[in-house]
């Protein structure tokens, strides 16, 4: 069966998918190994980031295997993770980082 | 598994210890001026030369790393023996590159042509000299070796959203296995780091390390402020996050990826060799040409590519292996795709089966298969500069 999104490291709680997903739809994320089912809730455009599992406000958002930034609200399973709730670590670097 | 491939690995014992995994004979103009005689030599023997544009009205590091880059290239463990040509009067010294050669116990000739008496004769001399490797290069016999003896460059560019996604996870895993099996890898354009230098940071194999990493970012982007621009500016850009990048960090670990999460145990100066095995930083620019010739002057014998658009590049005597995550890419410019990750975005492949294709490919490759870019002849060469020219 053809692969909808793609979870690159065991450790990640985000998935990318490799179709426009719709709200609602059904797909199974390949964790190397098992086989993750998630309910997609709301549309995903090619190539963007949804929960694999509940993340909660203030937690890391893990891609790669490393934090890529902070939840800035509760995400549910299968919704929607971008730049409206998540926020960067290193944009509150001391070093100035980016502003 | 290819474990037990390793063990029937082969290639030309240098006599540093270091294996090449090609035979080559190198002509290197120390300057401009003398890459045209360099040129006549190599189309007259059938070597290769290094298209240097610089050498001349250079100081400080620069200079240094001019030479660096020359001499790193001789000794090569893909290089046989280097002939190494000056006209004379250029500021990059013809004895230290030659000597700097020499030390790794290879044969090494040397002269200038205004010693030679003239073009004419430099080139007579030369392809003497060329000619006089030729038999011993040909008597050379490979021998046995160890994937440890490998030391892979890791580079990307042309990049897309298929790059971060799939193909440069892949050459991590491709990486990582290298470095679990005592192999050294290069991870080069500093650039590309800003952003995520503290998650490459914290892998640092002590704090000196990690406090290499941070230096070197904040250098580059002390040096981009200094011409009134600023790279970090808004990162990721608007069409960035169009496609589906959240963060700055997501960003650079997506290019930092190609060095997989193995700790890193030194950052190098453009140019230099690795001073063990392990994963090692090398401060580059992020044109890939320049990062490409830093890390093999390193000491790199081979090169694993990542272009989401497809590009050419190759090298004068390291063979780069191309992958690419697109499989659109993978059709339009297939004529350079050495691999394809494309599978992965075409939802029929695991990034994992990726990196196991892409590690066979590099076993072959170490054992002798041409690279697309070898078999279509490209050789680019570009050394990352410093400083102006006087």
């Amino acid at each position: 069966m053809k692969k909808q999104c793609v979870v690159i490291d065991r450790s990640d709680n985000v998935a990318t998918a490799l179709v426009p997903l719709p709200a609602g739809a059904e797909v199974e994320a390949d964790l190397n190994g098992g086989i993750l089912r998630v309910a997609v809730r709301d549309d995903i455009p090619f190539c963007h980031k949804f929960a694999l599992y509940p993340i909660k406000k203030g937690q890391s958002v893990i891609k790669y295997g490393q934090e890529i930034g902070t939840a800035l609200e509760d995400i549910e399973r299968g919704g929607y993770v971008h730049i409206h709730n998540v926020a960067s670590a290193r944009a509150k670097s001391p070093d100035g980082g980016a502003e | 598994m290819n474990e037990n491939r390793t063990l029937e690995l082969t290639g030309w014992r240098r006599p540093d210890g270091r294996f090449g995994i090609r035979n080559h004979i190198l002509v290197i103009p120390t300057s401009v001026c003398s890459a045209h005689t360099a040129s006549r030599i190599a189309e007259l023997t059938g070597s290769i030369y290094l298209p240097n544009q610089h050498g001349c009205c250079q100081i400080g590091e620069d200079l240094a790393m001019t030479e660096r880059v020359l001499a790193g290239f001789g000794t090569n463990p893909n290089v046989f023996a280097a002939l190494v040509i000056s006209l004379g009067c250029e500021t990059v010294s013809l004895a230290r590159v030659a000597e700097m050669i020499r030390a790794s116990g290879k044969r090494c000739e040397s002269f200038s042509i205004q010693d030679a008496g003239g073009e004419e004769k430099a080139i007579e001399r030369g392809v003497a000299a060329v000619n006089g490797f030729k038999s011993a290069a040909a008597l050379c016999k490979r021998e046995k070796m160890d994937i440890s003896d490998i030391t892979l460059a890791l580079e990307c560019g042309g990049s897309d959203t298929t790059s971060g996604l799939c193909a440069n996870p892949a050459i991590g895993m491709v990486s990582d296995r290298l470095v679990a099996l005592g192999g050294a890898a290069i991870l080069s354009e500093t650039t590309e780091f800003i952003g995520a230098e503290h998650i490459l940071a914290s892998r640092g194999r002590t704090p000196e390390v990690s406090d290499k990493l941070f230096g070197i970012v904040r250098r580059c982007e002390e040096v981009v402020k200094a011409t009134g621009c600023d790279l970090r500016g808004t990162q990721p850009t608007p069409g960035n996050i169009a496609g589906g990048l959240t963060t700055i960090e997501e960003k650079s670990l997506g290019c930092i990826h190609k060095a997989g999460s193995s700790p890193v145990e030194d950052v190098l100066p453009y140019g230099a060799a690795p001073t063990g095995r392990g994963l090692y930083i090398m401060d580059s620019p992020g044109q890939d040409i320049e990062s490409i010739t830093g890390m093999v002057a390193g000491g790199a014998q081979v090169v694993i590519f990542t272009t989401g658009r497809g590009t050419p590049t190759g090298c004068p005597i390291a063979p780069v292996i191309k992958l690419t995550g697109n499989p659109d890419t993978a059709r339009s410019m297939g004529e350079h795709i050495d691999v394809s990750a494309g599978p992965v975005v075409e939802g029929t492949a695991s990034i994992a089966d990726i990196s196991e294709l892409l590690w066979e490919e590099l076993i072959a490759v170490v054992c002798g298969k041409m690279t697309r870019a070898e078999i279509l002849g490209h050789r680019e060469f570009g050394i990352y500069r410093t400083g102006p020219t006087f």
